[in-house]
This record gives structure tokens, sequence and C-alpha cells, in this order.
């Protein structure tokens, strides 16, 4: 681009090193064995993501994928500006519970990740975490142009701009920040999706893992955790 | 404000005073002189409270600026001092020990300035970034436009317009 000064290049030598408590090491247990642990794979099942099969008959993956549409649950996990947006929905003026969409506070209990807003190298990290640990079928949605093209961090040092190099985008909500009103039509959209049975993005994920794993590393220098664990 | 300048203007070696409006004022001292003006103003003149340390990065004179804003509450006077440090060899003075709240701003500057500040506790922690690996972000001689080109992906089809003159051609396509 011609803005910029290509004199600065980024360090590409420094790495950085592993916590100690997580380097495989020899511990002495209390009655005095001596064992090996690793802790990054001792305490993690190290499995990759399988993809999910269809089902064979087609009216049954319909029926399927009518029922996923209509039970939305929605990680509680705000970044950004947008995770405000999102609480009108929860009160009775915009009311997104009519359509079956609720917000829960644990990974493991929803099926929806709203990434709302900027995703710091910090935070996409947790994001990263958050999304592997809910159970499939899943679904991701991009909040704002923060998550499309990087929006007015478009030149941070530590923002990320294009949230599908690392995580798979169903939708995304375009604005800045979306009112309720077309996070409601984003939602009505997601529907449709969902019932066309367009929403594979936890296949996708699982198929394209390495590409994605290695564009998360590219950014999260200080990877202290298992590859897929959860 | 004046009155507690001319006190101590030849015991810390003072600069000039630079008065701003309402109760604010600067005043430049030398790094050796800092701690005890801060004792001094802390203990005898009331400025009990430390708002802010940070920093400016005067690149082109190879220097550092320290700014540690105090405040005096009873008499509403605001004192910025401000200490000139070596660029290449930043290090400052700890005064944790006088603020404890000082930590925290000495991390942060250790971390997107590279300020260093021997004896401060938790020093060497991350403090916001995690794995940063590059220069120090705050310092002006990091390019955050270029590392972030270098960095994260990019959707294409990203473009800026002058826009004056693309209101022209919008408004009058046949160029009249």
């Amino acid at each position: 681009m011609k803005d910029v000064d290509d004199k600065f290049l980024k360090n590409l030598d420094r790495t950085v090193p592993l916590r100690e408590e997580l380097r495989p090491r020899k511990v002495t247990t209390p009655d005095g064995q001596e064992i090996e642990i690793e802790p990054l794979k001792d305490y993690f099942c190290e499995a990759a993501p399988k993809v999910h099969a269809k089902s064979y008959f087609p009216i049954v993956e319909d029926f399927y994928n009518w029922a996923r549409a209509n039970s939305l649950w929605i990680l509680g996990f705000g970044t950004g500006c947008g995770a405000i947006e999102m609480r009108p929905l929860m009160t009775p003026r915009f009311d997104a519970y009519r359509y079956g969409i609720q917000w829960r506070p644990t990974p493991r209990q929803s099926n929806l990740l709203m990434i709302s807003g900027y995703l710091s190298v910090k935070t996409l990290k947790r994001a990263i975490r958050a999304y592997e640990q809910m159970q499939g079928p899943k679904y991701v949605v991009g909040l704002g142009s923060c998550t499309i093209n990087g929006g007015m961090y478009w030149d941070s040092y530590n923002t990320i701009k294009r949230l599908d190099q690392y995580l798979p985008v169903d939708l995304y909500i375009a604005g800045c920040m979306p009112r309720p009103e077309a996070l409601l039509a984003g939602f009505m959209e997601l529907k449709k999706l969902i019932k066309a049975g367009k929403c594979e993005g936890a296949n996708k994920y699982a198929e394209n893992f390495a590409t994605y794993k290695a564009n998360q590393k590219s950014v999260i220098k200080d990877w202290d955790m298992p590859d897929y664990n959860w | 404000m004046r009155d507690i300048h001319a006190l101590l203007k030849q015991r810390h070696r003072l600069g000039p005073l630079e008065p701003r409006k309402g109760g604010l004022a600067f005043v430049t001292v030398p790094r050796e002189n800092l701690r005890g003006l801060l004792l001094e103003l802390r203990d005898t003149h009331g400025f009990t409270h430390l708002v802010l340390l940070t920093a400016v990065d005067w690149m082109e004179d190879g220097l550092f600026q320290l700014t540690y804003m105090l405040n005096n509450r009873g008499r509403d006077l605001t004192l910025g001092i401000r200490v000139m440090i070596d660029r290449e060899e930043a290090q400052g003075d700890t005064i944790h020990d006088m603020w404890p709240t000082a930590a925290t701003y000495q991390r942060e500057l250790k971390e997107m300035f590279g300020i260093d500040f021997p004896g401060s506790p938790r020093l060497d922690e991350e403090f916001i970034l995690e794995g940063w690996t590059d220069l120090p972000p705050y310092r002006r001689d990091f390019d955050s436009l270029a590392y972030s080109q270098q960095t994260y992906a990019e959707r294409p089809g990203r473009v800026t317009h002058d826009p004056r003159e693309y209101m022209k051609s919008k408004l009058y396509p046949d160029g009249v």
C-alpha cells in the first residue's frame, strides 16, 4: 500500500517460550515414584474435531434443521461495543426470547457464538477456547464492521481484521454497531440459513482444521493451550 | 502554586513554572532530584494524590519524558512534573514505595514504551499484551499500520476515496 512506511519490518525472529508450568518435565510423586508429565497432553484429549455427517434421509435432516433453527442459544460472550446492543434484545422492548433465542452463561449450554465487535489477540484466544468448548451443531455470527474488515481498528497493532480467518463465520451483520433491529433481522436470516442446511460452520472448521489452527497460531504467539481438547 | 515553586526552585533545581488553565502547572526537574521533590511535595505541601504517571516519546531528541501528575485536593492544585530520560537506555526510578499505584503505571510503561524501573514489583509480568515479540508498541519508531498489515489478514475491497474528488465524480459524472 502506498501509505505504508515499508522501512518498518515486523520482528520475526523472537518466539515466546512456553510457560514453565506447561513444559514437559519429570516430577516425583508423594510416594516416591518419578513420572514424566506433559501438562498440555495429560489433562486433555487430543482428538481433532470430526465432521458431523448429515442424515441419510433428507427429510430427517430437514426436521433436524428446523429444530436447530428454533432453539438458538447464545453464549453471553461480549467483545467490543456489540455486547451493549445485545442487552436490549433481552428486554421486553425487542424480546428476542419469543423467537426461541436466549442467552446462556457457559459454552456447554449454547450453540451460537456472537462475536460482538473487535477482537484483540488476547480476546481471540478466549473466543477460540469458547468456540471449541461449545457442542455441535454450533454457529458463529460476526457483528459489525470490526469483524468483517477491521472497521475502525484497521491499523491497530493488536486487533484482528477478518474473523473468518480464525473461526468459521456463518453470518455477518453489518453496521457499526448494528442496532437491535438489525440483530433481529440477522437472527431471522440465520434461521433461514439453518433451515436451508447452509450453516455448516462447525463442519467447515473440522475439515479445514489445520488451516484454521495455522492462522490462529500465526497471531497468537503465546499458544499455551492444546490444539483441540474440549 | 508560585509560592511552592519559589520555595522549592533552588533546592530541587526546578525549571521554570509553566502555568496552564485553572490550578494546573508543569515543571521540569532533573532525574536525580525527582525523588526528593516528590517526597517533599507529598509530605510538606499536601500533594498526596498521584493522578497519573505517563511517558512521551521525543524520538528526534533521543529522550523519553516521564510526567508525574500530583494533586493537592485541599488547594485544588495539580502539578505535572516532567523528567527527561535517555531513550536508548530507558530507565526511570521507581516510586512504588511512595504511591503503590505507581507500580501499575510502571508496568504499563515497561510494556508499552520499554522503560525499565528497577525494583518495581511485578515489572516483567505481561500487563495488557500477551506474547508480544516486537518493539514496544507506543514507541514512535513502531509503525502500527505496517505491523498490522504484515500480521493480520485483510479482506480485499477496502478502498479510500478523497472526499472532494469522490463527491465531484458522483454529483457531476460528466465532469461539468
